[in-house]
């Protein structure tokens, strides 16, 4: 797969945007809003122009010497609102960027039935299904998605999140994604990078995000912990998820598949010894890291990472490499699809 | 009591500015008899006038759209220093008073003016009087529609591989259609019933300069009937103006990118 590198700085309002990222398979940029997560975006498209560098492997878009313009460089931006043309039709939309393909595309969106249909007849995932076949018909070197999921209400949500990213894993394009929310960012990329007032603080999985944060600003963006593994068993209104390091856990939301186990850090607690109280999940294992955030402590036992206050984590004497229990209650979780 | 008094006021002042705006069109038909003024119309004093103003608008409506529309574009995707004075000034000619427009024209063009041509009481002339006093109502409509196309349907044609001028014709011109063609038709009306700078700038010679206002002029001075025939003429064509207009701006009500112009007839 090609490599996107990129290696700018842009002045905005009020402040400079900071940035040096390779983007090999799919990286999200997560922060909060201001942060410069769309001027990112632009300036890869060409619809700004920072000053330093930005290439497709070999292919140079921006240097001291070089500026392509948006229409020489091989990239398919999503907007956030998606930016379809109200006067065109989805398939004269789709046609857009390029003719060779329309057909197969409408095809693998399942967009053919509303090749006729206008945007503002369609509803947001369809929209976006629109908008990514729109980006790929003229055949990028990279995939830039600009809130991808903003746009949606909390009920498609789950459902268009699954579908993203079963396309982005089918799509074999390097990918740039921004979104001011982590756990989408978790969901869909492998690496995630935290970026604050243009400057990318942090930059890792999403699990050591969550265990190991850089700063109080990163451990109170990132949030939760997000376990993935496969549904075995559903009984009693409990869903039992086989974590993919193997554990079991259990929640109460219902679901079916892949999925990925939220539970936020302050919701699991940690014990030296297995506690005996109403917790149902239960996740012995080696301490693999101690972050201190402030006041607080990030533990991280086996997949799972907990917060506990400093004093806690000194009356129990934790030390990296020290064996706990890490516990939490099936209420506390959420399940999220994903794909396999 | 009280309030039937104003109401009985307000329903008075409605029917009197009613009968105002109304009436005097109306007595322009009312006054001849339709045959008799249809039979004013092959006049040649009439033909000739209708002649010179469907030329000298056609030619003043193509330069008003082929210079206008890239200005209003550039007003309205450019912010630079001086913007909104530049703005200004292309709104000026709209408030200024026509003759005073035409005597602006003579200062510019006239034989001893700054640029000394002998463009003055010619048919071009015609066409420089109508485009001055007329494209800035196009370009005003212009600059707003320009204004209301999303700037990132743009960048999404940029980033789709279309060029600046694949852009502007695919995508900002279909979406700014209806308010360009609004401000056309403002622009059209204005420019058919120029007068004053036309008298000033080209003189009233029946066949070469004498556009239709100014037969009606003329023919006041010798015959009502054909005065008032070439007035019905210009009513029709006005009222077919406004209700096409009426029309563009209906169909489109979602894509609508002008303000206001014309209360909507529904």
């Amino acid at each position: 797969m090609a490599t996107l590198s990129a290696d700018f700085e842009l002045p905005l309002r009020s402040f400079d945007l900071r940035l040096a990222l390779d983007v090999e398979r799919t990286v999200a940029l997560v922060g909060p809003s201001g942060a410069g997560k769309s001027s990112v975006l632009r300036a890869i498209a060409g619809l700004v122009r920072p000053s330093g560098r930005i290439a497709l492997d070999g292919e140079v878009w921006l240097d001291e010497s070089t500026f392509r313009l948006p229409e020489d460089r091989r990239v398919g931006l999503v907007f956030q609102e998606y930016a379809l043309f109200p006067h065109l039709t989805v398939e004269r939309n789709v046609a857009f960027g390029g003719k060779a393909r329309v057909g197969e595309l409408l095809e693998r969106f399942r967009i053919s039935h509303l090749a006729h249909a206008r945007p503002g007849e369609l509803s947001g995932g369809e929209r976006q299904r629109v908008a990514l076949a729109r980006a790929l018909a003229r055949d990028p070197g990279v995939l830039l998605l600009d809130e991808p999921l903003s746009a949606l209400d909390a009920h498609t949500k789950d459902t268009v999140r699954l579908e993203l990213q079963e396309l982005l894993q089918s799509f074999d394009l390097p990918t740039l994604i921004v979104t001011h929310d982590y756990e989408d960012a978790a969901a869909l990329a492998g690496t995630v990078g935290v970026l604050v007032e243009g400057e990318l603080r942090q930059l890792g999985s999403p699990a050591d995000l969550v265990s190991q944060p850089s700063d109080p600003f990163v451990a109170s963006f990132t949030g939760a912990n997000l376990l993935r593994g496969h549904v075995t068993s559903v009984e009693d209104g409990l869903t039992g998820v086989r974590l993919d390091t193997g554990e079991i856990v259990y929640s109460t939301d219902p679901a079916l598949g892949e999925v990925g186990v939220v539970v936020y850090p302050w919701d699991v607690s940690i014990g030296r010894v297995h506690a005996d109280d109403s917790a149902l999940n239960l996740i012995h294992g080696e301490i693999g890291s101690l972050s201190r955030v402030g006041n607080r402590v990030r533990v991280r036992v086996g997949p799972v990472t907990a917060e506990v206050t400093t004093a806690s984590a000194e009356r129990l004497e934790l030390a990296q490499g020290g064996v706990a229990v890490a516990s939490f209650k099936a209420t506390g979780t959420r399940l999220v699809p994903l794909a396999g | 009591m009280r309030r039937l008094l104003l109401g009985t006021a307000v329903a008075a002042a409605a029917t009197a500015a009613l009968a105002f705006l109304v009436l005097p069109v109306a007595a322009i038909f009312l006054r001849v008899p339709p045959g008799k003024l249809i039979h004013q119309l092959s006049s040649p004093l009439v033909t000739d006038a209708l002649i010179v103003s469907i030329k000298t608008s056609a030619i003043a409506q193509a330069l008003i759209l082929l210079f206008g529309t890239p200005l209003a574009y550039v007003l309205a995707t450019r912010r630079f220093r001086g913007h909104s004075l530049l703005v200004t000034l292309v709104e000026l000619p709209l408030v200024l008073p026509p003759a005073v427009a035409g005597l602006g024209l003579l200062a510019l063009f006239g034989r001893s003016g700054l640029l000394g041509t002998s463009i003055p009481f010619t048919q071009t002339a015609v066409v420089l009087a109508v485009a001055f006093v007329a494209s800035p109502l196009y370009i005003r409509q212009a600059i707003a529609a320009f204004e209301a196309v999303d700037p990132n349907l743009v960048a999404a044609s940029r980033t789709l591989g279309a060029g600046p001028v694949r852009t502007f014709f695919r995508v900002v011109l279909p979406l700014s259609r209806g308010g360009l063609a609004a401000g056309e038709a403002l622009a059209f009306a204005r420019g058919l019933g120029e007068f004053g700078a036309t008298i000033m700038f080209a003189g009233s010679l029946q066949g070469v300069t004498q556009t239709l206002p100014l037969a009606v002029y003329q023919a006041f001075a010798i015959n009502l009937d054909t005065a008032l025939a070439i007035g019905a003429l210009l009513v029709v064509v006005s009222a077919v103006l406004l209700v096409v207009l009426k029309l563009v701006l209906s169909w489109q009500p979602s894509r609508r990118t002008s303000s206001f112009l014309f209360a909507r007839s529904t």
